[in-house]
């Protein structure tokens, strides 16, 4: 076995997991904060990169494109608060589940109808290339717009860690994914943390779909993305940031090995199930997920 | 007024448990199998007949199944399409490996062989809940469509993975028209509509409510969970299953994998949420709902189109389409978050109190 | 009186319409177009659809129709789904003075669904370039006709195309291609053949499998990294495509060494993916351009007028656009062709647009009539051969736009046709179908 090519698969996948953790992160977000388990967070990736791509075609400065598209995605975050979840405050978890099914309809229908449907390419400034000192001294490729992503997936994280920990805001958010009825009682405004949240998974999306849109190109297949997410989701807890973060390093570097080492022996494209049961079988051990708060029954 | 049961006394124990204990209940039923049996077929023509109510029917059938698993048990399942492919797959192989068999047996045992599939993802379902079960099953969706096209013995060796269905020959007489489909399909729905109907009301229906309302103290009364939670993952599948059996031999006649995509299954699942969860009935109303309305759309903006004899581009209409599906099912789920269905049994309350309401 | 003239002007618009419509019905050939306008296949869905009804318009103004039959049709949005498909079709069959001239499905999942539909009702399912290979086999599958290229043709192609490139066929022995595919009945389709030119030129294939959508090929492409190919086919659909010449630049795969089928090779492939697309090439049976006779009367017609399908002007003449504009040809010529036998100026039945089909001979002059020359290659077809051309041409990206970098390179039928007679006996088996005797048919 070739050791270079086994760690190039290794980073590699790593790399790719960390693409995976940029799309769970919205997901979390929401979840953690109002219990919703938001089917549309593609449809908002989608949304988010056409409205930025398009701007940026029409001749607005990246920088502008980047703030309207960001306050865009707040209006987007009000209206659907206002919309959608208010009048389904205390529903089932599946009733909003589905809420957010009607909502990718319409978010796919909305962003092609705006900006047409043909594809995008996206230029970021970083060429998706492999760095040439690295190849040449070990001859492992690692491409530097994965670095890049990685580092700003980190940057996210942080700046979302310390949003959580040190603002007002951020506090108010923790409360209110403790107990909703706990953080009513003490005077949170819950409406207004809804949107706050909804605005913040925008923004999240947005980032997300920068990456992938510089990736593969700014087009509706984004919205598949989120199947990539949901195994990273399952593993690494519905509730927890770390947990995707740790989920998609997880689930990227076993999918990796898994279609290089093990694909060609059963007819190959066993990516497509592989994450799910790698989770599956992390859930069978912690069935709340890496990262997740644990259930207790009472009865 | 309409629809109160006073007067009506039931005098032994068969009477009081038939299905429908009410007379209007039966009324209604046998008025509506006439129709759907005798009318239908007879006024139809052949697109209501074969693109419009044999599917519906099918996803009703495959909706119904779901519904058991996640309406009645509780169980959140996202393999739906897999379990249909399950029973088309095998359908198309007992009737090319053993001919002699017959197409209703081959869709009975099309249909265990989705039950088969079924318990053995079903078993994490003892150890996990919620979305993580919904994921989870995810991995069933993708592994059997994954192995369907690895196998090659499945698809009889076809290089793209394509099967197509056999002629169905019931008794030495040929179902070719699509009227005959249609009533192929209809009779196989009704029984297995009954049935689950009638299973709902039993022990082991009660025992799935149990376990869906709060597994542990269904436990705790002495309810089997293993046994009950394979079983409803059983049951489902198999009516998955014969769904998808139809779907093939009875709607498309010929058949990739790729038919049975996530989409698919998703696409159940919104009938059943939309329709009701837990209710027969809901699993019908929804496949109507999902189905038709997208057709209904494009059917009506051709129509504006058309009078207002100015041409839309078609991108702006099936755009706003999609739109317009999206925001009904967000109002239907503010308006009545249980489903459709809810909306007929409130109905039904208002016609016994009508004109009298306290 | 403002209510009575009301009244009688929509009385009489109301008449007019009727008899306008009763006259009509006469002189009008109905075509279905089930299209798709949203989705992940949105882009493709959308050009052919413009392409082909732009011809449709440019027609009935230029000419007046065909031989005075004016053409027209009814949009229906199939979102690339089978049952919606199915539907669109059921709906459309009937429509117009003689029911649907001939259907597009415009997807191989729909293709095959319609095919016993199609067989009965005796509507023909045209797939140009897509659907399913061996009913180019015209005995056993009469009302289906997988038009010019199948996947099998354009893959021996394909190969012809890397031998010339190498300097001979014989130079292909010991080398190594990897065919990449979709993981869908479409990718798996070449499989067999592919094995089969193997053996006959002594090249060693690896298939290597992206599963759907194919937004991730990072492993893949590190097992070609592996393999060092040389050569890749890319048999893509979708996000697939920008994403597997992205991949291939991280790889440090030359682009020069990739060769598309012609679903990987619209503006819509390689534009999303930059830089990373350019010297990659891609089979095609239409070209790209809107230099051609052909789409400057549809400008001059149609675009005009401002009566043009597209909302984007600049799409038009483009790969997906132009292809659109084949398939309209094909329509027209077969319904001109049956016209010729039934009758001059009247509308065609499904059956008769089949006899059309099967004795439409496209050759070099009449493609200069219809102003195509070097657009679409010329087809003979025949009550056996559903196929008619089995040419492709291969072009190249050089980051704005296609530039053909071959002649019309014909297939290998000797290896194809066996194949095809092959797969299509077993379906005539499987279903109880017995083949039509050709040298009856007139």
């Amino acid at each position: 076995m070739n050791v270079a090519f086994f760690f190039e698969v290794l980073i590699g996948g790593l790399l790719a997991g960390v693409m995976y953790s940029l799309v769970a992160l919205g997901f979390v977000l929401i979840y953690k904060a109002s219990g919703v388990f938001n089917f549309a967070q593609g449809a908002m990736v989608f949304f988010a990169a056409l409205t930025f791509i398009s701007l940026v075609e029409r001749g607005l400065n990246f920088w502008l494109a980047l703030v309207v598209t960001l306050a865009v995605m707040v209006v987007l975050g009000i209206a659907i608060e206002k919309v959608v979840l208010r009048p389904l405050v205390n529903q089932p978890p599946i009733t909003l589940f589905m809420a957010t099914i009607g909502l990718t309809f319409v978010l796919e229908g909305l962003s092609q109808l705006v900006w047409g449907s043909q594809p995008h390419g996206l230029e970021l400034g970083i060429q998706d290339v492999p760095m040439e000192w690295l190849s040449q001294s070990t001859g492992i490729n690692i491409s530097q717009f994965d670095i890049f992503a990685a580092g700003v997936a980190g940057l996210l994280v942080a700046v979302l860690a310390l949003f959580f920990q040190y603002t007002r805001i951020g506090r108010a958010l923790r409360a209110v994914a403790d107990d909703h009825q706990a953080a009513l009682s003490v005077g949170i405004p819950l409406k207004h943390i809804w949107a706050i949240v909804w605005s913040v998974a925008g923004f999240v999306a947005l980032v997300a779909g920068l990456m992938w849109g510089a990736r593969n190109g700014v087009q509706y297949a984004l919205t598949f993305i989120a199947l990539k997410a949901l195994p990273v989701l399952i593993l690494g807890g519905f509730e927890s940031v770390l947990g995707a973060i740790v989920g998609g390093l997880i689930i990227g570097a076993s999918e990796k090995l898994a279609e290089v080492y093990i694909g060609p022996m059963v007819g190959g494209g066993i990516e497509s199930w592989f994450a799910y049961v790698v989770a599956l079988l992390f859930l069978l051990v912690r069935p709340q997920g890496l990262f997740g708060e644990k259930i207790i029954d009472r009865v | 007024m309409f629809y109160r049961e006073a007067g009506q006394f039931k005098s032994s124990y068969a009477e009081d448990q038939q299905i429908f204990p009410i007379r209007q209940d039966r009324i209604g039923i046998t008025a509506l199998l006439l129709v759907v049996f005798v009318a239908v077929p007879l006024l139809g023509d052949q697109y209501w007949l074969s693109a419009i109510f044999t599917p519906l029917l099918i996803f009703a059938l495959a909706a119904l199944g779901l519904n058991i698993l996640t309406g009645y048990a509780g169980q959140l399942s996202l393999g739906t399409a897999a379990f249909m492919a399950v029973g088309a797959f095998m359908a198309y192989n007992f009737m090319l490996r053993l001919p002699w068999l017959g197409v209703i047996p081959s869709f009975i045992l099309a249909g265990l062989c989705a039950a088969a599939v079924g318990v053995v993802f079903g078993l994490p379902s003892l150890r996990i809940k919620g979305f993580y079960l919904a994921v989870a099953t995810l991995a069933c969706q993708f592994f059997v469509l994954w192995a369907i096209q690895r196998w090659g013995w499945i698809t009889n060796y076809s290089a793209s993975g394509v099967i197509t269905a056999q002629k169905m020959v019931i008794l030495g007489f040929p179902f070719d028209t699509p009227a005959l489909k249609y009533l192929l399909t209809l009779s196989i729905v009704t029984l297995l509509a009954l049935l689950a109907k009638n299973l709902m009301r039993s022990e082991t229906g009660r025992a799935f409510m149990a376990v869906r309302d709060m597994d542990v103290a269904a436990e705790v009364i002495g309810i089997r969970m293993m046994h009950t939670k394979l079983l409803a993952f059983a049951i489902s599948s198999f009516y998955c299953g014969v769904a998808g059996a139809m779907y093939a031999f009875c709607y498309l006649g010929t058949v990739e994998p790729e038919a049975f995509t996530l989409d698919l299954s998703f696409r159940v699942l919104f009938m059943i949420i939309i329709g009701g969860t837990g209710s027969i009935l809901g699993s019908f109303i929804g496949a109507a709902f999902i189905t038709l309305l997208p057709i209904f759309l494009n059917v009506m903006f051709g129509g504006i189109s058309h009078l207002l004899g100015v041409e839309i581009p078609h991108a702006v209409i099936s755009n706003l389409e999609l739109i317009i599906f999206g925001a009904l099912i967000i109002f239907f789920l503010i308006v009545e978050p249980h489903g459709l269905a809810r909306l007929w049994q409130i109905a039904k309350e208002k016609l016994r109190l009508w004109p009298f309401p306290h | 009186m403002k209510r009575t003239t009301l009244m009688l002007a929509v009385g009489t618009l109301a008449a007019a319409g009727f008899t306008g419509q009763a006259w009509a019905q006469v002189k009008e050939q109905f075509v279905p177009a089930s299209f798709y306008w949203v989705g992940p296949y949105a882009p493709g869905g959308s050009g052919i659809a413009g392409g082909m009804l732009d011809y449709f318009k440019m027609l009935n103004t230029r000419d007046g129709g065909i031989n005075g039959v004016k053409l027209t049709w009814e949009k229906c949005e199939t979102e690339y789904n089978n049952a919606r498909g199915v539907e669109c079709y059921e709906r459309l069959k009937k429509k117009g003075p003689t029911g649907a001239t001939l259907i597009h499905p415009l997807s191989t999942g729909i293709t095959y669904s319609l095919i016993e539909k199609g067989t009965t009702d005796k509507i023909p399912i045209v797939s140009v370039g897509y659907g399913r290979t061996d009913a180019a086999d015209g005995r056993v599958f009469p009302y289906i006709f997988p038009i010019i290229t199948t996947y099998w043709s354009q893959n021996t192609a394909k190969i012809k195309f890397m031998g010339q490139k190498m300097g001979g066929m014989d130079k292909l022995k010991g080398a190594k291609i990897v065919n990449l595919y979709h993981g869908s009945a479409y990718g798996k389709e070449t499989i067999p053949v592919l094995d089969a030119q193997a053996k006959q030129y002594g090249f060693q294939v690896t298939h290597i499998e992206v599963s759907h959508p194919g937004n991730e090929q990072q492993a893949q492409w590190l097992q070609i990294r592996q393999i060092k190919p040389d050569w890749v086919i890319l048999r893509g659909w979708g996000v697939m495509n920008p994403t597997a010449l992205k991949a291939a630049q991280r790889a440090g795969y030359p682009r020069e060494k990739i060769i598309g089928v012609w679903w990987s090779g619209a503006e819509e492939d390689v534009i999303p993916a930059g830089d990373a697309a350019k010297g990659y090439i891609a089979a095609g049976f239409n070209v790209s351009g809107s230099n051609y006779p052909v789409v400057q009367d549809i400008q001059k017609h149609v675009y005009a007028k401002g009566q043009g399908e597209m909302e984007d002007k600049s799409r038009v003449g483009s790969i997906y656009y132009n292809r659109g504009v084949v398939f309209g040809m094909i329509t027209t010529e077969a319904v001109r062709k049956a016209q010729e036998r039934y009758g001059k100026g009247q509308p065609m039945t499904g059956e008769q647009v089949r006899w059309g089909l099967e004795n439409l001979n496209m050759d070099e002059a009449y493609l200069k009539n219809l102003g195509a020359t070097g657009f679409m290659q010329p087809l003979k077809m025949s009550c056996a051969d559903h196929e008619g051309g089995g040419q492709v041409k291969f072009q190249q990206w050089d980051g704005k736009q296609w530039k053909v970098i071959s002649d019309w390179i014909s297939s290998d039928q000797k290896l194809v046709r066996p194949m095809i007679e092959a797969s299509a006996a077993q379906y005539a088996k499987e279903k109880g179908i017995t083949p039509r005797d050709c040298s009856k048919e007139k």
